[in-house]
């Protein structure tokens, strides 16, 4: 090599082949003769699909017609959206009251993203869930009635819980209130059941009552999606860690109730709730259907994520439960502490995907005569004025749950780097 | 062993299972009064029958229906809870009470009304099956379809009933069957098949809504089944199902009298004791049903008489536009006769 100076050296630029938008295409589209010609079958392909697709979509389409006859014969009828969206999104919520739905799924939705975020996992989440809660099913209901047993049911387990779970890092003031609450709860529920205490209720009561059978369209799938994945969550992790659990009784019980779930197929299990559940009950008795379908969702929904659970417990080496032992901690410290933070990292994306596939599966309630999002917008179809238009209808509900699918996977992405920051390299 | 636990299991639902069906028996009108509501079981989505509007209401010949015993009730057209239901498990919803009354469209047969436990209450509709052809075939009657492709859904009595009246005819057809009625309509009208067989209101409703050109294609005159749909009700309380029944005769009645929900105040004064009876200026029929006298006055007041709910829902008032034909009143040529009120 030449001995030139170093300040002398003139960088040259790359052949002007490599580089800019011509260099790129150059590299990555047309690198052989096969490469080239694929990329062209698929541009002529794509421009051909894109064209029909828009043509249809936008340049013919009738956003303005006022019945279905007057959209027939061009392309995409989107008026029938128009017409129709209000229904699609709230279903036979009494038609005057929509802002009540609405601002339902406003809160719900949040609720959610505020949950999302990291810096509110502590004592906010409980807050922002039992706020969003309140506000989603008082203006859903339009009336709440809060039974006395409840509430003391609340307190007992409220204290319990946060016995078992500070038991070892609080300080006496707040030990002897979650005493205090265990206390209440108790004595006031057994003198409730010997009929001391009268039964009364807490009755808040703004708005004007509305049945769930007249619940429809988006609050619907999000209640049952949410609410579902809320209480699957928790008692998907009891189930998991019954299953690995030394007690021959808990475990056969949690294995035998995860493969009976995981053998039968959601649509059975609704069917169960919905058609066949009534029949074994008295005459006159009736337990509201969309509970029935809420709780069917959530048994299905917790086997499932127990077993992504327990894939997440066996990833984690022997060494964390004997260091945990080691260092004296009780088995719920041990549990809360070290095993499930670091197990529940782990099985994140699985989770998700588990949150996804069941967001999508509430819609299964339609067999069953739950109007979800997508019975909605089926309904939409069978109106007379705008019958034979399900294109339209179909690619719009899908838009809607493509929105909530998509951000839920990003967020998982998002969450993944965030969790895993600390042991990247 | 195995399939002997297998056995006993399945016995053991069915006992239950049959043990559960008339335990309901004479308590319905009682738990619909202490409700204060009416519940009715409706298909999902036959239009013109039953669908629901860009408001989230109800609408149809089959809601109306429903209306008019919840106001014979109640005296009031809004006391009733809709209770959407399919083809499937219809007849459980009602058997297991969820509902007390169903209007699902679903044919009258005799093994329905035996075997499953079920009362019906008049005929809402008389249907019938019959044949859809593109005009440009030059088809005449059904008569001419001999070798012709045909499109049908699967395992329905439209299906059997096709098979039926081909083989009657000794005549051969292709069938392309196919799991959805949209689909059906899909195929029929991107040419997949030469005919489309159906009930005829849903064949004139599919041309009216859905065809590119609804005067390109002609409904043949045969019918070639008898369909008739009717409100049904569990057996063991009589006199419930006594008031699903005259609610409907009551609305086929005041037409045939005259009386509707424009005029039924003046029909109030009228001398003809035949309305005097219906409307309740004579007392006595609301009596004999456990009803208030106003009865049938509120029924046609609110939802009015049969004609009117036929052309709001089905004939020129909706965009199906069916003729009446066999459902016109007796007096008309048509099949719909009431029993006389008195």
């Amino acid at each position: 090599m030449t001995d030139m100076p170093v300040g002398e050296r003139q960088p040259i630029a790359p052949p002007s082949d490599d580089t800019g938008i011509l260099g790129w295409a150059r590299k990555n589209l047309f690198s052989s003769w096969g490469n080239g010609l694929t990329t062209i079958v698929l541009i002529v392909a794509m421009v051909w699909i894109l064209s029909g697709f828009l043509e249809w979509a936008l340049f013919t389409a009738n956003f303005t017609a006022s019945t279905g006859s007057e959209c027939r014969g061009g392309g995409a009828c989107w008026a029938l959206i128009r017409e129709k969206f209000r229904y699609i999104f709230f279903g036979s919520f009494p038609y005057e009251q929509h802002w009540r739905p609405l601002f339902a799924v406003i809160a719900m939705l949040a609720m959610l993203v505020l949950s999302a975020d990291r810096r509110m996992w502590n004592w906010r989440l409980l807050v922002i869930w039992g706020v969003g809660s309140f506000i989603t099913f008082l203006l859903m209901f339009g009336q709440l009635h809060i039974p006395l047993s409840l509430m003391l049911f609340v307190a007992l387990a409220g204290g319990t819980i946060g016995l078992m779970m500070r038991s070892a890092v609080a300080d006496p003031t707040e030990r002897s209130a979650y005493y205090a609450l265990i206390v209440i709860g108790l004595v006031g529920l057994v003198l409730r059941i010997f009929g001391v205490l009268p039964s009364w209720s807490l009755a808040i009561a703004p708005l004007s009552y509305v049945e769930t059978s007249l619940w429809g369209g988006l609050p619907v799938t999000l209640i049952l999606a949410t609410y579902g994945l809320l209480f699957a969550f928790p008692y998907g992790i009891l189930l998991a860690l019954g299953r690995r659990s030394n007690l021959p009784l808990v475990k056969g019980l949690c294995v035998g109730f995860i493969e009976l779930i995981r053998g039968v197929p959601l649509i059975s299990l609704l069917i169960m709730a919905s058609v066949m559940l009534p029949l074994f009950l008295p005459s006159g008795t009736t337990i509201d259907k969309f509970l029935r379908a809420q709780v069917a969702v959530i048994l299905f929904a917790g086997a499932y994520i127990a077993e992504v659970i327990r894939g997440g417990l066996q990833s984690l080496p022997k060494g964390q439960f004997e260091a945990a032992d080691a260092m004296g901690l009780n088995y719920p410290q041990k549990t809360l502490l070290i095993i499930l933070p670091q197990a529940l990292r782990v099985v994140i994306p699985p989770l998700i995907n588990t949150f996804i596939g069941f967001f999508k599966d509430t819609s299964l309630v339609l067999i069953i005569g739950i109007f979800d999002f997508l019975n909605t917008a089926n309904q939409a179809l069978v109106d007379p004025n705008w019958a034979g238009f399900p294109g339209e209808v179909y690619l719009f509900a899908a838009f809607v749950y493509f929105i909530f699918c998509y951000s839920m996977s990003r967020y998982s992405k998002y969450l993944e780097v965030e969790l895993n920051k600390g042991t990247r390299r | 062993m195995r399939r002997f636990a297998w056995a006993a299991a399945v016995g053991l639902v069915a006992a239950v299972c049959g043990v559960a069906g008339p335990a309901q028996a004479g308590k319905d009108l009682d738990n619909v009064r202490v409700r204060g509501t009416l519940a009715c079981g409706l298909g999902t989505g036959l239009p013109g029958f039953e669908f629901l509007d860009s408001q989230g209401n109800w609408r149809g010949l089959a809601v109306d229906v429903c209306r008019a015993a919840a106001v014979a009730l109640f005296g009031d057209i809004g006391k009733v809870k809709y209770v959407p239901t399919n083809a499937q498990h219809r007849f459980t919803v009602l058997q297991a009470g969820e509902v007390d009354m169903l209007l699902g469209n679903a044919t009258q047969t005799l093994t329905r009304d035996t075997a499953l436990g079920l009362d019906f209450t008049g005929i809402y509709y008389y249907g019938g099956q019959g044949f859809m052809v593109p005009k440009k075939l030059g088809v005449k009657s059904a008569k001419d379809l001999n070798g012709a492709s045909i499109c049908v859904t699967a395992g329905t009595t439209t299906e059997l009933n096709l098979a039926d009246y081909f083989r009657t005819n000794k005549m051969i057809f292709k069938p392309v069957i196919l799991e959805k009625v949209e689909e059906v309509r899909a195929a029929f009208f991107a040419g997949r098949c030469d005919v489309y067989t159906a009930d005829v209101a849903s064949l004139a409703a599919t041309r009216a809504t859905t065809a590119p050109n609804p005067d390109d294609y002609v409904i043949l005159p045969e019918i070639i089944s008898k369909d008739p749909a009717g409100a049904m009700v569990r057996h063991g309380d009589n006199q419930f199902a006594d008031i699903v029944r005259w609610s409907l005769y009551a609305m086929i009645e005041a037409e045939e009298y005259g009386i509707t929900s424009k005029n039924v105040d003046e029909m109030l004064k009228s001398d003809n004791p035949a309305i005097k009876r219906i409307l309740g200026v004579t007392p006595g029929m609301g009596k004999a049903l456990g009803l208030d006298e106003r009865w049938a006055y509120n029924i046609v007041k609110q939802v009015g008489n049969y004609g009117e709910i036929f052309e709001r829902n089905l004939g020129s008032g909706s965009p199906l536009k069916l003729a009446r034909g066999q459902n016109a009143l007796w007096t008309q040529g048509g099949l719909q006769y009431a029993p006389p009120i008195r």
